[in-house]
């Protein structure tokens, strides 16, 4: 099978998901249009020469909704023969994205795919646009839905990770992000934010805390137990799933989750035709691609089996893969993934992720691409999975190649 | 006779009374309903009608759903008749709902006709659903009424639009006590909870109703939901205000109930389903989904089991014909520790006079303030009234003389389960009394302490459980001597304190703890198999069982569990299965890990408070590697107490399976979404649950295996039960 190529990957600093944050400033859109343009204009691309835009995003109301898609090519250097598609597969939006793109990508076709998200959680709430599988009570009664926090304490409690676990893991995200910075390994790949007048508004990722310690993060209240153990007692409906355990450890705080943030990210995708017509070298090939549904209770497993199938639809093995970003949801997933793979540190997420730097949800799973694509060059390495759980009980993967 | 009266005063107020005939309770039938829907429609078109009272002529308003109209909802059901149900449920909807807007139209500003609800006491299920559609609700300030929507302790929810009106006039959260967990209140307390509108003295009741509907303002007659731009109080499933209650009801529903009742989860869709569309289109929902309720197996069993069969129960199904009812005045009690102090008091409260004795007078003081501490306890959860604890001790006199028992009409002895003490007072009481003699043991056969009385047909069992305040089931255990007269009499005596009774034969542990037994036994011998402690429990749970077997143990104490499995395996001989859970309650009785009592047991516990299963429990029994099943789990504790209770029916302990759902739920908290053990198999089928047997019996031994009537009916095909 043939899937597409990866030809540029951008993404934005992502700014703090609150109204402090500096993005906050500006529209879902307007950021949308402003990764658009800069893949335009890096790679010289006619704006017409675009199959379709297919941008991921999760909260799809008020300025997010009505297919943001279409809007960002509206407000973006898009010819308006450009048509766009907005979808949601949660937290892997983004890698979504991509993989629908490089799979419609056509052996022969010149013209390319953009494929992204975004995500400013700054101005459009996580939850505001409601969800029947965790309100409708034939779903969430029968389903035992909990929220993600409470999955992932039960599977912290069900790996048997402990608290100091977590927070180490933590704190090495942090050192990585902070490494990764300053030895400028994101410069290639990130596009500062501008406003309406071309003023910079946003140059980094400001969601990092380079002088955390164990202590700082030690001294954070776990934020899930309460919900859990008392009102409305979610612990006991994950259990009806889960009943050899008597409790639930709640260890998941602020510090080891990932980050409230604003961001958004664009992958351009095309063939060998594509490239060879516009005079572009392809980063890298996709290898590879996966997506499951698996126990909603526990939610974020997913990447286990996404993983799993991603590497045997090529007959890969996990020691074919030299790079693994692994979405840092919390903590408990990329320790999850690392310990049933039994995975070398170096090779996981290396420049930090979504706990040091944030998880603008839609936007995420194409940032991780860029992420990889960089690192890959920098480390001279061949291969990287993608990986991210999903809210409802899913996961998608990705493996590319350097070509 | 008609159902309701109808008066039309000179102000032009009509007063339909609802006062069935014949009956001391109002409760809605068809032929009610439709009686109910003329005489409104004729107020309501009648120019000189100026409003409309509705109350009861009887002390009470009303006390529900009749039995027979319910069943014949039901009947209707059946099959693949859904439609038919539904349409009977939409037709009280239509009524209801015809009545409600009492002639006008809000939409169009066309005034309603007032219409008040005058309760005088008890308003209960459809009789708190019909003043719900009133403008006004008034009730009378009597301490004996109670208010409120029970429907869910029966396995039903409020069908005739009690849900969609009372979630709309509360909230979610605020109206979940009364939906999903029944709670029932004073007239006071329905007031505070804004269930109702107006309490008044008796004597003004009907004059304040009809005053007010005389005076009425325009805007107080369009109910708050046909009011322009209503908002559901505390917030819609999808509006920020009502997101998270309504994610929360689902969890809180879910971790309370374990999802094993079908009515809770489809009331709450009904709510939520409801709560995203108009008015009268959530009726409809409702409507679609108390039909699906109606269907549901375990609804039918509840309904039968907690509702219909409990009432036949208490109403004396099994009391011997052609004995006129006893005139009970006074009662005796004898032994004054927890379970005589807790007789000497549900007597008391039913106004009995209650000799309570001891060996000395100190020991029987120490029994009332027994008394009085489970009093201050029911006082503070508002389930005794202040003014009425006084008149409830002077009623109470403790005595160390035998002879005070002289003119009591019944005697129950309740002292420690040892056959000699028991004996010696038995003698004692007999030979100063002429009235009926009654044993509250739970485990000596009542042949065996008959054998001391001269006249053992004045001789029975009256098994009350612990707390007795609390328990509703009494096991009335006929010996092979007793009289029709002493049966009849206790049974009297069960209605009196409004407990359910069960008339048992005599064996050993008669029903409820021959067969809860097994299900301790289960759990334990688990233990001992390695199967985590954690999943036993849960496994229970998920059951729907009350308390998880091995809390149980705790709660009864492990030297109780060991006493006992002493001396069954010394009757039973060769027999006796159940040596394996021995060895874990002899490993913990040797350890004095005793239970609670002991602050170790199968949990630990710091100062009685339970904190988790104890954690060296699993290096003496470590875990298996591969843990089995919940399924197998459920199936092992469920099948192993339903196989006991077949035998019970099989040997003739019980006569009729319907006492047995009955009593197992009421007794030891038996699934009770099922029905009882006899309505689970029949759910099963007899055939399935004969495969499972066999199959639990390859899987785990002999005391699985089939009772010979399980057999008989998975080769005929029949049911236990017959609704």
């Amino acid at each position: 099978m043939t899937y597409g190529f990866i030809f540029d990957a951008v993404r934005s600093p992502r700014g703090k998901g609150n109204r402090t944050g500096s993005l906050n400033s500006i529209t879902s859109v307007d950021l949308s249009a402003q990764m658009i343009n800069a893949i335009l204009s890096r790679n010289g691309i006619a704006n017409d020469n675009i199959e379709d835009v297919i941008w991921g995003n999760v909260t799809q109301i008020g300025e997010q909704g009505g297919c943001i898609a279409r809007a960002a090519i509206l407000l973006s250097q898009l010819d308006d023969c450009v048509p766009g598609l907005s979808i949601n597969r949660f937290c892997a939006s983004g890698l979504e994205s991509v993989n629908l793109a490089a799979m419609q990508t056509e052996f022969d076709s010149t013209r390319a795919y953009l494929a992204g998200g975004v995500e400013m959680m700054s101005r459009v709430p996580l939850g505001s646009d409601g969800a029947a599988m965790a309100v409708d009570p034939r779903i969430a009664i029968d389903a035992a839905f909990v929220p993600q926090g409470i999955s992932a304490d039960l599977i912290a409690t069900e790996w048997g990770f402990s608290r100091e676990e977590c927070d180490i893991y933590a704190l090495n995200s942090q050192k990585r992000a902070s490494a990764a910075w300053s030895e400028g390994r994101f410069a290639h790949s990130i596009i500062p934010v501008h406003d309406i007048n071309g003023i910079e508004i946003l140059g980094h990722d400001e969601h990092i805390r380079p002088n955390t310690n164990l202590d700082t993060l030690a001294s954070l209240e776990p934020s899930f137990a309460d919900i859990g153990l008392n009102v409305p007692g979610f612990d006991k409906v994950a259990i009806l799933k889960y009943p050899h355990l008597e409790q639930i450890n709640h260890l998941h705080h602020p510090g080891n989750s990932s980050g409230i943030v604003d961001g958004a990210a664009a992958v351009l995708i095309g063939s060998q035709a594509f490239g060879e017509a516009n005079r572009i070298k392809p980063k890298a090939r996709i290898v590879s691609i996966a997506k499951v549904g698996s126990e909603p209770t526990i939610m974020l497993t997913g990447p286990i089996a996404a993983t799993k199938r991603a590497l045997e639809n090529v007959n890969m093995e996990i020691a074919d893969i030299d790079l693994f970003e692994v979405n840092e949801a919390f903590a408990a997933i990329p320790l999850m993934f690392k310990q049933e793979f039994d995975i070398d540190e170096n090779k996981m997420n290396v420049n930090g992720g979504a706990i040091s730097m944030g998880h603008p949800l839609g936007a995420t799973g194409a940032m991780l691409v860029s992420t990889a694509v960089d690192e890959l060059e920098r480390a001279d390495l061949n291969t990287a999975l993608i990986t991210l759980c999903v809210g409802g009980g899913m996961g998608v993967a990705t493996i590319i190649e350097r070509v | 006779m008609p159902d309701f009266q109808y008066y039309l005063d000179d102000d032009g107020v009509a007063i339909i009374t609802w006062n069935v005939p014949h009956k001391s309770m109002n409760t809605m039938s068809w032929q009610s309903l439709h009686e109910m829907a003329e005489l409104f429609e004729m107020a309501i078109s009648d120019n000189q009608v100026k409003g409309i009272v509705l109350t009861s002529g009887k002390p009470d308003f009303a006390g529900g759903m009749d039995l027979n109209s319910l069943a014949k909802v039901k009947e209707q059901a059946q099959g693949d008749h859904s439609r038919n149900a539904f349409e009977l449920v939409m037709r009280f909807h239509n009524i209801f709902r015809k009545i409600e807007l009492a002639g006008g139209d809000p939409k169009k500003s066309i005034p309603a006709k007032p219409i008040a609800a005058a309760l005088p006491g008890t308003a209960l299920g459809i009789g708190y659903e019909i003043p719900l559609i009133c403008h006004r609700i008034f009730a009378a300030n009597n301490s004996k009424a109670i208010i409120g929507l029970p429907e869910i302790k029966v396995g039903l929810f409020p069908g005739a639009g009690g849900t969609t009106r009372l979630v709309r006039r509360l909230g979610i959260i605020n109206a979940g006590p009364y939906l999903f967990k029944g709670k029932l209140l004073s007239p006071q307390k329905a007031l505070q909870a804004n269930m109702i509108d107006v309490v008044t003295e008796p004597e003004n009741l009907l004059e304040e109703a009809r005053h007010w509907v005389l005076n009425a303002k325009p805007k107080a007659l369009i109910k708050s939901w046909d009011k322009q731009g209503f908002r559901m109080p505390g917030g819609s499933p999808y509006d920020s205000k009502g997101y998270m209650s309504f994610i929360g009801a689902s969890a809180s529903l879910s971790s309370s109930t374990y999802r094993v009742y079908p009515a809770a989860n489809a009331m709450l869709s009904a709510i939520y389903e409801g709560a995203l569309t108009t008015f009268d289109r959530a009726l409809e929902i409702e409507a679609r989904w108390f039909t699906k309720v109606l269907l549901d197996p375990s609804s039918t069993a509840m309904i039968n089991s907690l509702f219909i069969n409990k009432k036949r129960l208490e109403k004396g199904a099994r009391r011997p014909a052609g004995i006129e009812v006893a005139k009970l005045r006074k009662v005796g009690v004898v032994g004054a520790g927890m379970m005589g102090s807790g007789i000497a008091l549900v007597s008391a409260q039913s106004g009995l006079q209650v000799v309570l004795i001891d060996q000395n007078i100190d020991d029987a003081q120490k029994g009332l303030l027994r008394v009085v501490k489970i009093i201050q306890k029911q006082l503070k959860y508002g389930q005794m009234d202040n003014d009425v604890v006084g008149e409830t001790l002077e009623r109470i006199s403790t005595q160390s003389d035998f002879t005070s028992l002289k003119d009591a009409d019944l005697v129950i002895e309740a002292v420690y389960e040892y056959p000699k003490i028991k004996a010696d007072v038995i003698s004692r009481i007999e030979s100063n009394t002429d009235g009926i003699i009654a044993s509250n043991t739970s485990t000596l056969p009542i042949g065996g302490l008959a054998k001391v009385c001269q006249s053992p047909d004045r001789f029975l069992g009256l098994h009350f459980f612990s707390p007795v305040d609390r328990m509703m089931l009494v096991e009335v255990i006929r010996g092979k001597h007793t009289s029709d007269k002493a049966v009849a009499l206790s049974l009297d005596y069960v209605s009196r304190i409004r407990k359910t009774p069960i008339v048992v034969n005599d064996a050993r542990f008669f029903y409820a703890n021959r067969c809860v037994i097994p299900y301790l036994n289960e759990g334990i011998r688990m233990v001992g198999e390695g199967i985590a402690p954690a999943l036993i429990e849960n496994a229970a749970y998920q059951c729907g069982m009350p308390v998880g077997p091995l809390q149980l143990v705790d709660e009864t104490s492990i030297d109780l569990a060991a006493s006992i499995a002493n001396a069954t395996k010394m009757a039973l001989g060769n027999a006796y299965m159940h040596e394996d859970a021995d060895r874990v309650i002899f490993n913990l009785a040797d350890l004095g890990r005793l239970g609670r009592k002991a602050n170790a047991g199968f949990y630990e516990y710091d100062n009685g408070k339970r904190l988790g299963i104890w954690k060296g429990l699993k290096e003496l029994y470590p875990p298996l590697k591969q843990q089995p099943s919940i399924k197998m789990v459920k199936n092992r504790l469920l099948m192993i107490q339903a196989i006991e209770a077949v035998r019970t029916i099989q040997e003739g302990v019980l006569e009729n399976v319907q006492e047995g759902n009955v009593g197992a739920i009421l007794g030891w908290g038996f699934a009770p979404w099922s029905g009882g053990p006899f309505s689970w198999l029949d759910m099963l089928g007899a055939k399935e649950a004969l495969k499972l047997c066999e199959q639990l019996q390859k899987h785990c031994g002999t005391r699985f295996a089939a009772p010979s009537l399980l057999q008989d009916k998975a080769a005929s095909g029949e049911r236990f039960t017959h609704s």
